[in-house]
């Protein structure tokens, strides 16, 4: 990660200099800095729903009902994740809001799926086999109705906005079996 | 499509009901329950706030100034072979990096070319099927303290390729 952002800020602060625009970077400084903390903000009330609701659905039990009823499709993902485990439904309930567009609801769920898939991996400080194959199948992950797309086709003109609904899909689909069988192929040794 | 939209506007609503309904008849004190759980939700947002100033940051410089434009200018002929139009190379390159950088170019490529032409159709494909993979792996990595991330860049970004492949071949075949 040291070696990608000191890539991207150098980079970027050269390329301000050849394009004679220096000033942007004084101005993403003070604006992009703001904009950041400005969505942890936002995100604060979202997560905090979301993690009072699977605080609920631990104590009722839903979650484990769910967890055993996801067994097949997460034993073959997430080997090293016990029965039962919290981490599973939070997976699930993480790939639910992704696929219908709740971004911050997604995230948030993610962020919750991620605690927990740390407390099987010790705290470590190196990811487990679990946590790259939920972040591989959650950013190649389906969208039903990419919301943002429709507007933006609508507003150039497009006869038909939502005719890549069902290509989106596909290519969605493609990306993340190719996505799942590197995961598996890379994963090597038992962490 | 209407079935969907339905669904999209219904999904969290419903997550939300089954939870407290199934917590309210197996006696759980639904309230105290919630109060408990969301106490957690400012620490979490606290733990990431240093990561998505980080991202956030060299995001931004990298984009606005002209930076990414020139590493798509050095990188857009090596993808050519692969059968990409060129118009939508930008857009494969950003859209890992950036959803809302991804977006801006979208705009630019559907205005310009038309939103029904293949350049037009590949874009949005392309757009609805890939993720930004440095954003999310900065936040969920740097939210639990995981330093070393193995093979999921190299994973997701396989994955990425896949998507931008799949989109040109699916769209030309879908749309012959």
């Amino acid at each position: 990660m040291s070696k990608v952002w000191f890539f991207m800020i150098i980079f970027g602060i050269m390329a301000a200099l050849y394009t004679g625009n220096i000033d942007i970077v004084n101005e993403v400084i003070l604006q992009d800095a703001q904009e950041a903390v400005v969505f942890a903000i936002g995100l604060t009330g979202i997560m905090s729903v979301w993690l009072g609701l699977m605080n609920v659905a631990k104590k009722s039990g839903l979650i484990n009902s769910l967890s055993a009823l996801m067994r097949p499709v997460t034993k073959l993902l997430f080997p090293s994740v016990p029965e039962n485990h919290p981490a599973v439904s939070a997976i699930m309930m993480n790939m639910v809001a992704n696929m219908f567009g709740a971004g911050n609801s997604a995230t948030a769920l993610g962020l919750k799926a991620m605690e927990e898939l740390q407390s099987l991996n010790k705290g470590r400080e190196t990811a487990s086999n679990a946590m790259c194959m939920f972040l591989v199948i959650n950013m190649s992950s389906i969208q039903l109705i990419p919301l943002n797309v429709l507007k933006l086709r609508a507003d150039a003109g497009s006869m038909l906005p939502a005719e890549i609904i069902a290509p989106a899909l596909l290519a969605t689909t493609v990306s993340t079996v190719v996505g799942v069988t590197v995961c598996k192929l890379l994963e090597g040794g038992k962490i | 499509m209407r079935l969907l939209n339905l669904l999209s506007i219904f999904a969290i609503p419903a997550m939300m009901s089954i939870i407290l309904i199934h917590g309210y008849f197996k006696g759980v004190n639904i309230y105290e329950a919630f109060i408990e759980g969301a106490g957690e939700g400012f620490k979490t947002a606290l733990k990431i706030m240093p990561y998505l100033i980080a991202i956030f940051l060299a995001i931004g410089v990298l984009r606005k100034s002209g930076g990414m434009d020139f590493l798509v200018g050095i990188f857009a002929p090596l993808l050519k072979p692969l059968g990409i139009p060129a118009e939508v190379l930008p857009l494969a390159f950003i859209r890992p990096v950036s959803g809302s950088g991804a977006l801006a170019v979208l705009r630019d490529i559907l205005q310009h070319y038309g939103a029904d032409s293949f350049v037009g159709r590949v874009a949005s494909i392309m757009m609805g099927s890939a993720e930004t993979i440095f954003f999310t792996m900065a936040v969920y990595y740097g939210a639990v303290g995981i330093k070393k991330s193995r093979h999921t860049a190299a994973a997701a970004l396989i994955s990425h390729i896949a998507a931008v492949i799949a989109s040109v071949y699916i769209c030309r075949w879908f749309f012959r």
